[in-house]
């Protein structure tokens, strides 16, 4: 089980947490002016990295807030969690 | 090839079975070849022997970064069924277990597929419904399947505890009798002596590192490990490691990567005579015949390559298996493991063209790709040689996301993600 640190309440276990999936994708201001292309983008093409990974997680059964983390997925290892709205953080030696 | 029968297992007694020879060669990578397949699993190489004993595509090679099977093929419980909702995938799923009713003969290699049967628990309303619905569904499609009362299933299956006081009590099953299980690594071994003895190079220890292109953009070459290789075309069954390998050709795919586990038990005396699984609560058990409990449970919930997972994704499983077989309580469990995972959004594999041309894919079998293994091979391999899909696997495209034909079988996927 992981060990997750939400930026608002500390470390806390795996299971009060849901997973949100690939971070930083935002929604498209103007839905109906994007292209067919540009829409399949947005609904289904995920980075799916080998390596370090920006993604969402919910502290659902805490503070309740979304937040977003950086994890290298070959380790399962965080390398930062930040709050929703601040950009992914630079680097990291993971 | 050295045949396997009988005659010749008594001949090879007379001199001590001393005369028996590797399976298949051990070749060094040449130049180049008129097709290569990316990753030795079960479907990689049921692509490259059905490439050359169906379409006459006999310089080839299979490049495995691993072991023969050590990825998914290896890792997985060996559920086979093809009781899918929808056309496509009743079509796709019942193709491969065709295939599987006459593998080890045509293959000449026991893959000890035993059509034991599988039963899927219902243990609520919504199941009991949702499989009602599936069962005609798969009968109007020619597939077997029918529904079975509480009693008729612990008739089928004794250990099955059906008394009402269960936290999630079964209230029925759905049955398909001609599924069952096969022996994982011997798919895996089977298919690759085959292939080589149709003259198919087999190179184990040799990993993709990229793809390079023509000027037209279409395919002319893989770099790895032990060299560059020339090659027109490349099919890439790599399960959960597609987007990274896809990638190297610049190509996205609705793909998530995820760790699956599975675990056996102590080997005990044949106690345990199908295969049952629950997706409500998350179990699903048949028995091998070494005598192990073979378990699979859930996916984690976060993506990952680390073919770990957490624990209590294994004990969640265990509860729901010691609810529903009182009698495995005190059983200890002998080993546990992960397998990466490639999920696509509909739970439906993508078997087609892409992008680029001369690059194949077959991937997005998520955690139930093991009972298609024959059916996807054949079917890549026809995608490969005519540069255009059997009409199987013309449904599965990459472009379906794009389009909106979306075959949605979360229902049926038996894993919920
Ligand atoms: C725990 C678990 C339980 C499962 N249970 C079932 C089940 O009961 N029934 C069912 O139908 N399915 C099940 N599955 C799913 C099933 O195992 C897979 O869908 C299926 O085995 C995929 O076969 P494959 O040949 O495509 O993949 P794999 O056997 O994973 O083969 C892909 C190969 O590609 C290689 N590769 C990757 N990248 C490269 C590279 N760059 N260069 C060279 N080689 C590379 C890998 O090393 C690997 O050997 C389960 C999976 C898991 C993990
Ligand atoms: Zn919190």
């Amino acid at each position: 089980m992981l060990l997750i640190t939400c930026p608002y309440c500390g470390p806390r276990p795996e299971l009060e947490f849901s997973h949100g999936g690939e971070a930083h994708i935002a929604r498209p201001e103007k839905p109906s002016e994007l292209s067919i292309e540009d829409w399949t983008q947005y609904l289904y093409l995920r980075a799916n990295p080998k390596g370090l990974h920006a993604e969402r997680w919910r502290h659902l059964h805490g503070c309740a807030r979304f937040f977003n983390a950086l994890r290298d997925t070959t380790t399962d290892q965080f390398v930062a969690t930040y709050k929703a709205g601040e950009p992914r953080p630079t680097g990291g030696a993971a | 090839m050295q045949k396997f029968s009988a005659l010749e297992l008594f001949r090879q007694g007379l001199s001590g079975q001393s005369g028996w020879r590797p399976q298949w060669r051990n070749p060094e990578p040449k130049a180049a070849y008129d097709a290569v397949i990316i990753g030795g699993g079960g479907h990689g190489l049921g692509a490259a022997y059905y490439l050359a004993k169906q379409h006459g595509l006999r310089n080839i090679a299979v490049l495995e970064k691993g072991w023969l099977g050590g990825g998914n093929t290896g890792r997985n419980t060996t559920i086979i069924r093809s009781n899918y909702l929808f056309d496509e995938s009743a079509a796709l799923y019942d193709h491969a277990l065709k295939l599987w009713e006459g593998l080890s003969q045509d293959l000449n290699y026991n893959v000890m597929f035993s059509q034991r049967g599988v039963l899927m628990l219902a243990h609520t309303v919504h199941d009991v419904q949702v499989f009602k619905r599936h069962v005609h569904a798969n009968r109007a499609n020619g597939v077997d399947n029918e529904w079975l009362s509480a009693e008729e299933a612990k008739a089928f299956c004794p250990p099955l505890n059906i008394q009402p006081n269960m936290r999630y009590p079964v209230l029925g099953g759905a049955l398909q009798r001609r599924g069952g299980t096969a022996r994982h690594d011997a798919v895996a071994w089977g298919y690759a002596r085959a292939a080589d003895a149709l003259g198919v190079d087999i190179i184990e220890n040799c990993e993709v590192t990229a793809i390079r292109r023509n000027a037209a953009g279409a395919v002319e070459a893989v770099e790895t490990t032990r060299g560059v290789i020339k090659t027109p075309k490349i099919g890439v069954s790599a399960a959960g490691h597609t987007s990274v390998v896809l990638g190297m050709a610049g190509v996205r795919l609705p793909l998530e990567s995820y760790p699956l586990q599975a675990l056996v038990s102590e080997p005990i005396k044949p106690v345990f005579p199908c295969v049952v699984m629950s997706n409500t609560i998350h179990a699903y058990i048949s028995q091998s015949d070494k005598g192990e409990l073979v378990i699979g449970a859930g996916t984690d919930v976060y993506t990952s390559y680390t073919q770990r997972g957490g624990l209590h994704i294994n004990q969640h499983t265990l509860e729901a298996i010691c609810e529903l077989f009182p009698m495995f309580r005190r059983m200890r469990m002998l080993r546990n493991w992960g397998g990466i995972v490639d999920v696509t959004p509909d739970r439906s594999p993508i078997i087609a063209k892409t992008s680029v041309p001369g690059l194949y894919v077959n991937c997005g079998w998520g955690t139930g790709g093991f009972k298609a293994t024959p059916g996807a091979a054949h079917t890549l391999a026809w995608t490969i040689a005519k540069d255009e899909p059997h009409p199987i696997n013309a449904p599965f495209t990459i472009e379906r996301f794009r389009d909106g034909f979306l075959i949605d079988e979360a229902a049926a996927a038996a894993v919920a993600h």
